[in-house]
């Protein structure tokens, strides 16, 4: 599968990956990441949608985006 | 009236008033200050597992995050090439009735003499799970921190050397209730 280009700083590529990995793959980056970049996550876990929008509002890190591609779910992350 | 009188009169008089800082600092982040506290008492792969997910999750979301390992508990938490441990001849034959480390847990029920836990294992695999073993390493990379409980330790006959890297200094009860009643939220599994 392609990746379509992004505007994003950073991409998470959690394709296949079951819960909670994407999260904690994400949650990594995003340690080392400075405030206001961005980041887009790539997942396949349907539950990943309602996952990350519940960590961005835990973390308070701004999700951009939430949208889906065929069997594939895009997140956009702004580190606040 | 004269009671009270000499009562206000006898208090000592308040010393002169340092001056406060108006407001605390904000903490970073609100999420930050959040704890999460999970006892992990059982050594079982279908509860193991489940406290592997919530601790690596709460602590990729923000939370700090501790899990005092007591019980059947602290054999997960113990080196994978342990097969028997403990001093005396009981302390051996536990671990060997229940062996020692994360990838030698067994289940709660349909354990059918390990096929339980190797068709978990498989099914885990093909939907592309995560194993104990790789959560466990997750969790302790985003920072939980795992308590061993002292006394259990002990009773098992186990030694800081038996355990994993990365642990935190064994504790007891106090240190148990204290952090639970700190916590945001605190499970026993």
């Amino acid at each position: 599968m392609t990746i379509t280009t992004t505007t994003a700083d950073e991409i998470v590529d959690a394709r296949g990956l079951s819960c909670p990995m994407p999260i904690v793959k994400t949650a990594t980056l995003f340690r080392t990441l400075e405030a206001g970049k961005t980041v887009e996550v790539l997942a396949t876990d349907p539950g990943s949608v309602k996952d990350f929008a519940a960590w961005a509002r835990s973390t308070g890190n701004q999700l951009i985006a939430s949208t889906q591609e065929g069997s594939v779910y895009r997140f956009l992350i702004q580190k606040s | 009236m004269t009671t009270m009188t000499s009562l206000v009169t006898e208090r000592p008089l308040a010393a002169p008033v340092e001056p406060q800082p108006a407001v605390q600092p904000e903490p970073e982040s609100k999420a930050a200050t959040k704890e999460f506290v999970i006892i992990n008492w059982s050594g079982d792969l279908d509860k193991v597992w489940p406290t592997l997910i919530l601790s690596s999750t709460a602590a990729a979301s923000g939370m700090a995050v501790k899990v005092f390992i007591t019980y059947w508990g602290l054999l997960p938490f113990v080196k994978e090439d342990r097969r028997i441990v403990g001093k005396n001849w009981m302390q051996k034959m536990l671990s060997f009735m229940q062996r020692p480390g994360i990838s030698h847990v067994k289940l709660t029920k349909m354990n059918f003499l390990g096929m339980g836990p190797w068709m978990m294992g498989k099914l885990a695999k093909e939907n592309n799970v995560a194993s104990p073993r790789e959560l466990l390493d997750a969790a302790l990379a985003l920072g939980v921190e795992f308590i061993p409980c002292q006394m259990t330790m002990d009773m098992f006959g186990l030694t800081r050397d038996d355990m994993i890297e990365g642990l935190g200094e064994p504790a007891g009860a106090a240190t148990a209730i204290e952090i639970m009643t700190n916590a945001e939220a605190s499970l026993f599994i």
